[in-house]
């Protein structure tokens, strides 16, 4: 190891605008990466850690400025570089790869050309050369044929292969840093750990210093050599990767990583109340035969069976496309099934048409991923949790009296039954959400995604919340997730889905320590930081 | 903080008010308003009271009126500030008239296209089964070049206001289907639209609730431009000699029409109306953009 | 690409089918005797019986609209009752000024409109953006044939740089031709190019927000080529989309253009068409006008899987 740092920042300091509601995005900040290093830096939303990265690569957005502090590129301070030097910089000392595989690459031009586009740009190679190389890089970030891909557009490939493309792209010139702003956090569990997997190789084979900006304890545990940890724009300590995870010192590290659920299902004694839900043989099929048109035809969910219990939660878990949010759309009958029987109280509600399903609806409710967009925000709070009561026949006058008593069970003060929803944080958005589904005491009470929007510490929260009511109401609970940490927790049962069908279904505890599918062993081992205990050992109070 | 407690009505109505283009094309609009409401008291005369002995005289002419009553000849002394026409008609006071028939078109229009669009535009986007004949016949009638659809609606009735306003409703009201049926078919794939099914609450009223209120800023809007819109279609029209007759009504595209013969000698006759004509229309597309940017930052890129 | 286009023309079928049973039935369900009407007012008994005959009038309406359809497929467009004339033959003899005027039109407004807008939104907030942004305003704002007899005062009257009014056939030349069309294409391009500068603006700066635009950055390449290579083909789309329609909704103004300028193209024939009550030339030009903005989008459409590799049918 050399003893200069390939980036080293010092009491580096990017103010906000005016009308933000803090001073600085970060606040006198400082740390270095080391040659063949890789650094993660962690923090809920808000923490600064996006716009450490973008003040190094000069891209702040306008409204920003650094007002203190250096950035040093292999001794060379970025901040106060001119435009031109920070173009030379870019691309070749330092690459940047993000979070969206799906939009960072440009739709309308070739994957090859983007990637030649860098050589283009800093070398003097002629064309067949830059095509060489790029079909070279490609081939070293584990692309298949390579030889054709290159001419393939972004659209052609799969979310794990463009940013595949976008490694590719940042590392065709060796940079000495790179840049890594949440790669992971928009792919399924299979795809990040392969790309983890990759970054790792690539990094160590090339000797590159790895600034890796992460939300989640599970990847810092799989990928860091040394860990900083953010919070409101300001670090609160840093130091190796098993100092951190071992032995934090700082209160708030201690409380993120107790928040962060354990992938060891407690020890669980089996439901057996009586049957609140059965769903047999559901099918829901999308797109149909067109005139003239070939047939499109989405199997969204198939021969999709299973019993849910009064008093249980059953999780049902799979990656995007797994078909899961289509069964929970499909009970809350918010979709119509194709085929399939579904029965509630006794009662077959799966074709019943929408007058005769209305008194049904109360015995379904569902508490949705988004809490920005699942409140109406025209609306008070109050407004939103009595509209379901008197939709049912209960007075405004007895409506707002449970309102009340409700706001006080999610942990709400009951006087803020006149605000309006943006006066709520994400966190609290979504007690009120579940304050709603509970207003007309439903038999179940659908979770889809309903806590992965959250922050770790404020998800933590939420789940003690619904798994609080769940056994308060001796409600059925189906809950709906990609997070195999989660599902472990809360979890009575399981049901794993692929491609639209259930491939595995037992108790979590079961389903965890022996997994009979291989896909769903494909889907533990994936679980980053999956050999590391969080949740309890350092906790908190 | 403070303005954290308001409602979010109430924190655009705030973002509104401080807006430049709301403010100047606002005020101008008050002031045409005004013009049109208390035309009799400007100064006018009859606007269309002819006078043989004085036509075609240009701007600031001071003269004498021949008017023909029943007790027989009356002189009247008169000051053309704007010109007199080939009748003899004070062009002033014609101008200052006009501004009432631009207005009341303007509004009917927007407001006749904006209820039945927005009906059948909540129809379209709510109910599945009607939504494709809708839109098809919706299709079919905005391929039709709007100015030619209201045409053609004209010369089938006779010419004159009520036509005129049918003629321009036509055109717009698939327009408006089309915005309002977007924001719904948007709108309820939102989970709240999908928490208020769930919940219980019956079409009509999750529609009214939830659905409704999203149109109504995008509605405001696009109503404003249809009021700029409507107003140079019946210029238009009136210019081109089938809409409100010039010796029914003055309307600043019929004034300019009858100029058009004399034009080369008197290019002021044209010129007047001509102005007023673009500052009004000016001043109500600088209000509809301000509200678009104010009340609906969403919507700012459809137009 | 085959079955794609098969089905999108038949898919205007039902649009146009539409447009014609609006226009057959805006005629027939006036209120009052179609036949007196389209008569006028100096028709006697036995003219209006005439055209009671020609029209079918006294047959069920269904026939009456098979009949009119079948001879508008095979080409009858009907005779013209104010010209005398067949419409085929007026709308064939009016064509090409109508033509000449909405392609030289076109070709000013997008030299003019595309690199203004491009140029507002790269350089968005400053003064150059302010200006184009007001002028885009204001050119909404002027109706067209105030602009064109502002022209027609400035340039032709004061300056005599051009002729008043009229058209010259492009078979006399190239030079008079243009030298007519310079202030007719200029008035009505105004709008327009209001309209696409705008749009324009609007879809550059959407995608200079993109992911896509900050990873070239993060490549090092120069803003100019940012603007160039990344934005304005992602850009593409949108903005061709907008000329289309502009190009489809010319007619309105060229009516009034024509109008304005003495043109003797499609548009002077429908205001003459509509003066005097000539009802199967004005059927017969909302048809064929209706059947040129649905082509102009068809064109749209496809042209969309030249510029977007995304979208194939």
């Amino acid at each position: 190891m050399t003893d200069m740092s390939v980036l080293e920042i010092q009491n580096l300091t990017v103010r906000l605008p005016a009308s933000a509601d803090r001073d600085n995005a970060v606040t006198d900040i400082g740390f270095t990466v080391n040659p063949g290093e890789i650094v993660c830096v962690v923090g809920e939303s808000g923490s600064g850690k996006s716009v450490t990265a973008q003040a190094v690569m000069g891209l702040l957005p306008r409204e920003l400025t650094p007002t203190q502090g250096v950035t040093r590129l292999d001794g060379e301070d970025t901040l106060t570089a001119s435009s031109q030097r920070l173009r030379d910089l870019r691309g070749t000392q330092m690459a940047m790869i993000f979070q969206e595989p799906m939009t960072a690459l440009n739709p309308v031009a070739r994957v090859g050309t983007q990637i030649a586009e860098v050589l283009e740009i800093h070398t003097k190679l002629t064309a067949s050369e830059r095509r060489a190389r790029a079909i070279e890089i490609m081939d070293a970030v584990q692309l298949p044929d390579p030889d054709k891909m290159v001419d393939a557009y972004p659209h052609q490939l799969s979310g794990g292969q463009r940013q595949r493309i976008m490694i590719a792209m940042a590392l065709v010139l060796d940079p000495s840093l790179l840049i890594a702003d949440e790669p992971t956090t928009a792919l399924d569990v299979t795809t990040q750990a392969q790309i983890l997997k990759l970054i790792k190789e690539m990094q160590q084979r090339r000797g590159t210093g790895v600034l890796f900006i992460t939300h989640d304890f599970g990847v810092v545990a799989e990928i860091a050599d040394r860990v900083v940890v953010m919070q409101h724009g300001r670090i609160i300590e840093q130091g190796t990767r098993d100092q951190i995870l071992g032995f934090p010192q700082q209160d708030y590290t201690k409380m993120l990583m107790a928040s962060v659920p354990s992938m060891t299902p407690p020890e669980r004694t089996p439901v057996g109340g009586p049957e609140a839900l059965s769903v047999s043989h559901l099918d829901k099929t999308y797109g149909r035969r067109g005139f003239l048109s070939q047939s499109r035809i989405v199997q969204a969910a198939q021969d999709v069976s299973f019993v849910l219990r009064k008093g249980e939660t059953l999780g049902i878990v799979g990656e995007s496309g797994s078909g899961k949010s289509t069964v929970a759309r499909c009970i809350a009958r918010l979709i119509d099934p194709t085929k399939g029987s579904i029965t509630l109280q006794g009662r077959e509600i799966a074709t019943l048409p929408e007058t005769r399903l209305r008194p049904y609806r109360r015995a379904v409710q569902i508490v949705f991923q988004d809490p920005y967009r699942s409140l109406n925000p025209r609306r008070t709070v109050g407004q939103s949790l009595t509209e379901a009561p008197m939709n049912f026949g209960i007075t405004r006058q007895d409506a707002l009296t449970q309102a009340r008593d409700l706001m006080s069970l999610v942990g709400l003060s009951p006087d803020a039954l006149d605000r309006y929803p943006h006066q709520f944080s994400g966190g609290q958005r979504q007690r009120i959400c579940i304050a709603r589904a509970l207003a007309v005491k439903p038999d179940v009470l659908i979770a889809d995604e309903a806590v992965s929007a959250l922050d770790v510490s404020v998800q933590a929260q939420v789940l003690e919340l619904l798994d609080d009511i769940r056994e308060r109401y001796n409600l059925a609970m189906l809950f709906i997730t990609h997070d195999l940490r989660v599902a472990a927790q809360i979890c009575d049962r399981l049901i794993v889905m692929k491609s639209g069908k259930i491939v595995e279904q037992g108790a979590t505890a079961q389903v965890y320590a022996a997994p009979q599918d291989s896909y769903t062993r494909l889907l533990l081992d994936a679980a980053p930081g999956a050999n590391v205990e969080f949740g309890q050992g350092s906790a908190v109070g | 903080m403070a303005s954290q407690a308001l409602s979010p009505g109430r924190q655009t109505m705030r973002r509104m008010v401080r807006n430049t283009s709301v403010l100047i094309g606002g005020i101008l609009v008050a002031l045409i308003c005004l013009m049109a409401v208390f035309a009799p008291f400007l100064d006018t005369l009859d606007p269309n009271q002819m006078s043989t002995s004085t036509r075609l005289k240009p701007p600031g002419y001071e003269g004498v009126m021949k008017i023909y009553t029943d007790e027989g000849r009356v002189k009247v002394p008169v000051l053309y500030r704007m010109g007199s026409d080939n009748l003899g008609r004070d062009i002033y006071s014609r101008v200052v008239y006009g501004a009432r028939i631009s207005l009341v078109v303007g509004l009917a229009v927007a407001s006749i296209s904006i209820i039945l669009g927005m009906v059948i535009g909540l129809v379209a986007g709510y109910f599945r089964m009607l939504d494709a004949v809708i839109m098809r016949i919706m299709d079919g009638l905005m391929s039709i070049p709007a100015i030619l659809l209201a045409i053609a609606v004209v010369s089938v009735f006779n010419a004159g206001m009520t036509s005129v306003i049918i003629a321009i409703v036509v055109p717009e009201v698939p327009r408006v289907v089309r915005l309002v049926r977007s924001i719904v078919l948007s709108i309820r794939e939102e989970p709240y639209v999908e928490a208020a099914i769930t919940a219980g609450t019956r079409v009509p009223l999750l529609l009214y609730r939830h659905v409704l209120p999203n149109t109504v800023a995008p509605l405001i809007v696009q109503g404003t431009f249809i009021v700029a819109s409507a107003i140079i279609v019946e210029a238009i029209l009136s210019f081109l000699g089938v809409g409100i007759p010039a010796d029914e009504f003055p309307t600043w595209g019929n004034i300019m029409g009858t100029a058009r013969e004399n034009f080369q000698l008197h290019p002021h006759q044209i010129l007047f109306p001509g102005i007023i004509l673009a500052v009004t229309v000016l001043a109500v597309n600088m209000l509809g953009d301000g509200l678009r940017d104010t009340l609906d930052p969403r919507f700012a890129n459809r137009m | 690409m085959g079955p794609y286009l098969l089905k999108r023309l038949l898919a205007t079928i039902p649009v146009m089918l539409v447009v014609a049973v609006f226009i057959f039935l805006l005629l027939r369900l006036t209120p009052g005797d179609p036949a007196a009407m389209i008569g006028g007012d100096y028709a006697t008994e036995a003219q209006i019986d005439e055209i009671r005959q020609t029209l079918g009038l006294n047959e069920p309406l269904l026939t009456q609209f098979v009949i009119w359809i079948g001879n508008i497929l095979q080409g009858d467009l009907g005779e013209s009752f104010f010209f005398k004339k067949q419409v085929s033959e007026l709308i064939v003899a009016r064509i090409e000024p109508t033509l000449s005027l909405s392609l030289v039109t076109i070709i000013f407004t997008v030299a003019i409109a595309v690199p203004i807008g491009v140029l507002a939104a790269y350089r968005h907030g400053s003064w150059i953006d302010r200006i184009v942004m007001g002028f885009s305003v204001l050119g909404f704002s002027v109706p067209v044939f105030v602009i064109g007899f502002g022209l027609i005062y400035v340039f032709s009257l004061q300056l005599s740089w051009f002729p008043v009014q009229g058209y010259n056939r492009i078979g006399n030349g190239v030079t008079p031709w243009i030298h007519n069309l310079i202030l007719p294409a200029l008035a009505l391009s105004v709008i327009f190019v209001a309209f696409i500068a705008r749009m324009t603006r609007t879809s550059v700066l959407e995608v200079l927000g993109e992911d896509y635009i900050r990873t070239a950055r993060a490549k090092g390449q120069t803003e100019t080529k940012v603007l160039m290579r990344h934005a304005l083909r992602n850009a593409a789309v949108p903005i061709v989309t907008v000329i289309g329609f502009a190009f489809a909704i010319l007619v309105g103004g060229v009516v009034v253009t024509e109008s304005v300028f003495n043109i003797p193209g499609l548009g002077l024939l429908t205001v003459d068409a509509v003066l005097n009550r000539d009802f199967p030339t004005i059927q017969a030009v909302v048809l064929l006008f209706s059947l040129v903005y649905v082509m102009i989008n068809l064109a749209i459409d496809l042209s969309y899987t030249l510029l977007d590799p995304r979208i194939r049918y």
